[in-house]
């Protein structure tokens, strides 16, 4: 086991073409780290440099204390379970297990001795005699898993491995993937696209970003789950985490005695005092246009909260989507939708494009299945206002957030 | 962001559409040109039973006239009356040429293709060119300097010079046929490799060259069956009655006895035997989907 640490990573591909810049961060010994972005971000290029499949151009790769820069992948000690899974498709679910063992020359009764234990851990123990064609998507994940596993590699790359089964099987391989983490406490780097993934299963997230030449760099934020989701240090990744995603408002800040509200459309909500405080400098901001974020988990049915005029809108349930424990109540408000550079790259990713948003901004309230929501009636929602975010149009980032080197150290 | 070169495993026996006039154009086809294929085959198979008299008389069609009888095949096999070096030993030359023929192209082949696809090195794409160009090369050209060079080098009249001869006829399109293969099995493969610690030569030994074998199989054949047939590099290159296999065994008899047709037919049905053998022991190599299991198609 090994803690993996890049410094100011850079990859230029032949074309010339910038994947991936000014990558800076430690994977710590044991941890599990996620990177996560849409299509497109360099997080698969970054997991690839890791393994020795991608040349460095810059900066510098250690994994535990060697510099592994020139080093082959053979020579990183490192396992990696491939999206497609990449099973040998000749080799029987024992061989391909065994084959990276018996290459390094491991004696016989140790090979059998691992992939015994990983095909018990995995409870595959039935299939080891089978070729991989004669196995389901989901027996295919597990055996690509147990040929990292029996290596007992200083570390696991994961390159999407759970995309290609279905949601369910995907539910049940993450939590088995927490129950190995727990188990192996091998340090672990995982790419995926599906946030919820990354949320679920990360120690830490990193989320990444296509470079543009006036940002020539990936990294957008690394933290705990809970970090990102509470305190995203910009507009990109507070609308990027989260599900559904964070409701952005233009919105305009207003000074009234001690109190500060916030007006947006026809809607005045008084801000509390945490929101302020999280945003330093927030409040020399009053009277200029801002983009507001808040989650649609913020929020509850007035009838469920209790009665709060300075903190209540009144919506229109146009649209409702009842989960059983929860309702998503979707809204139009009558105001341009925020389009910031971060959020195109978001509603490509999505498949969308700005035109597509037309010239309303949709606003998504979650609130109980208790309540009885009508489509096209009319409903009073409470927003918590100490969990508002707001953003500075031009940058995209929070008003009073750390600086991006800074997010990123 | 994750590229990933897959080929999705070919599934067999999808759903047909199209109307009942579309399902029965490709059977049609198929069934049209085997037959025209083997009309021919099957009257020299008859004709091989026929005594010459029989032969000379009646057309194959006319099956029933003129008896059967298996002089034929005896006279070829054991008739003294032939001119040395007899069809036995016509027949071993035969195996001495087609084996190692067979083998050396394909091997050589085997680990060019590997590295025009998966190795990286100057002017990759460029030699692949080069070596495709020499496909259409016509082979009645190098005849003479490849002659002129194996008599300097002591090779003309030689099993090593004819090996050699068809190893190099047959490199350009083995290396072809290969590499082409080769490169369609999944890039996600060859780098799982890598990470499990394989090198070049495992990554070839273990994983490309067992994945290629239906390739390898049909290649096999190709060659073994062209060399097997082989009358003009025999002629050119071998040049002592000795050593001529058997495709020069039967043009004599051709040559000594005219219009011998009945002999001739027995002659090539005898030449058949073998490669109908190579071809049946090779053909369960051609497995659809060798490939499949191996990444999510």
């Amino acid at each position: 086991m090994a803690e993996i640490r890049m410094d100011d990573l850079t990859k230029i591909y032949d074309d010339g073409t910038l994947a991936v810049g000014e990558f800076t961060l430690t994977i710590e010994d044991g941890e599990f780290l996620v990177l996560v972005g849409p299509s497109g971000c360099g997080k698969s290029t970054v997991l690839r440099m890791i393994a020795g499949l991608e040349d460095i151009t810059r900066g510098e790769m250690h994994i535990g204390d060697n510099l592994v820069n020139d080093v082959t992948p053979k020579d990183r000690d490192i396992a990696m379970v491939f999206q497609n899974y990449a099973l040998y498709p000749h080799m029987t679910v024992r061989d391909n297990m065994a084959f990276g063992l018996k290459l390094r020359k491991t004696p016989k009764d140790e090979i059998r001795r691992r992939v015994a234990e990983a095909a018990g851990i995995l409870e595959i123990t039935d299939l080891l005699d089978r070729k991989p064609k004669a196995l389901s998507g989901g027996q295919r994940q597990r055996v690509a898993m147990g040929r990292a596993i029996v290596r007992e590699p200083a570390a696991f790359l994961m390159d999407e491995p759970l995309s290609n089964l279905d949601a369910k099987l995907r539910v049940q391989m993450r939590a088995e993937l927490e129950r190995i983490h727990n188990r192996l406490e091998t340090t672990t780097v995982y790419v995926t696209h599906d946030q919820v993934e990354a949320m679920t299963l990360g120690d830490r997230v990193a989320v990444l970003r296509a470079v543009s030449p006036a940002r020539p760099y990936n990294l957008q934020q690394v933290g705990p789950p809970h970090e990102l989701f509470n305190d995203p240090q910009n507009l990109f990744v507070a609308g990027f985490i989260g599900s559904p995603a964070m409701n952005m408002i233009y919105a305009r800040l207003e000074a009234e005695g001690e109190d500060v509200w916030v007006v947006f459309g026809d809607y005045r909500l008084k801000v509390d005092p945490r929101t302020l405080e999280r945003h330093p400098g927030l409040e020399n901001r009053t009277n200029e246009e801002l983009v507001m974020g808040v989650r649609p988990t913020s929020m509850e049915a007035s009838v469920i909260a209790g009665p709060d005029p300075d903190r209540t809108m009144r919506i229109t349930a146009e649209v409702d989507e009842n989960l059983g424990a929860e309702v998503f109540v979707h809204h139009t408000l009558n105001l341009r939708p925020v389009i910031t550079p971060d959020v195109e790259e978001l509603l490509a990713d999505a498949g969308q494009t700005p035109e597509s948003l037309g010239d309303t901004t949709e606003f998504v309230a979650r609130i109980s299945s208790d309540v009885d929501v009508t489509k096209g009636e009319q409903l009073d929602v409470v927003i918590d206002t100490r969990k508002l975010f707001f953003f500075d149009p031009k940058s995209g980032s929070r008003i009073g957030a750390r600086s991006a080197t800074a997010a990123a150290g | 962001m994750t590229t990933v070169a897959t080929s999705p495993p070919v599934t067999a026996g999808g759903p047909r559409k199209g109307g009942r006039v579309k399902r029965w154009v490709v059977p049609g086809v198929l069934i049209a040109v085997t037959i025209t294929w083997l009309v021919p085959t099957l009257g020299l198979f008859i004709t091989s039973f026929k005594s010459r008299a029989a032969s000379s008389q009646y057309g194959w069609w006319q099956v029933w006239q003129g008896g059967w009888t298996l002089d034929n095949y005896n006279e070829v096999l054991f008739s003294p009356s032939l001119p040395p070096p007899g069809f036995a030993d016509n027949f071993i030359n035969t195996i001495i040429i087609t084996i190692p023929a067979t083998i050396l192209p394909i091997a050589i082949a085997a680990v060019a293709a590997y590295a025009f696809a998966w190795l990286d090195f100057p002017f990759r794409n460029w030699i692949f060119l080069g070596v495709i160009a020499l496909l259409v090369v016509p082979l009645q050209v190098t005849w003479v300097p490849v002659l002129k060079i194996f008599n300097t080098l002591n090779l003309t009249g030689t099993f090593p010079g004819i090996w050699l001869a068809h190893t190099g006829y047959g490199l350009a399109f083995a290396i072809f046929l290969l590499r082409n293969f080769m490169a369609d099995i999944p890039n996600d493969l060859i780098e799982s490799a890598r990470i499990d610690g394989a090198g070049n030569v495992k990554i070839f030994t273990r994983i490309v060259l067992p994945l290629s074998l239906p390739a390898i199989a049909a290649l096999a054949i190709f060659q073994f069956v062209w060399v097997w047939n082989d009358l003009m590099n025999a002629l050119i290159f071998l040049q002592t009655p000795d050593k001529f296999p058997l495709t020069v065994g039967i043009r004599n008899l051709l040559g000594q006895y005219g219009n011998e047709w009945n002999l001739l037919s027995a002659g090539a049905f005898l030449s058949m035997i073998v490669p109908l053998i190579v071809f049946f022991a090779l053909q369960r190599y051609f497995v659809r989907g060798l490939t499949s299991g191996a990444v999510k198609g």
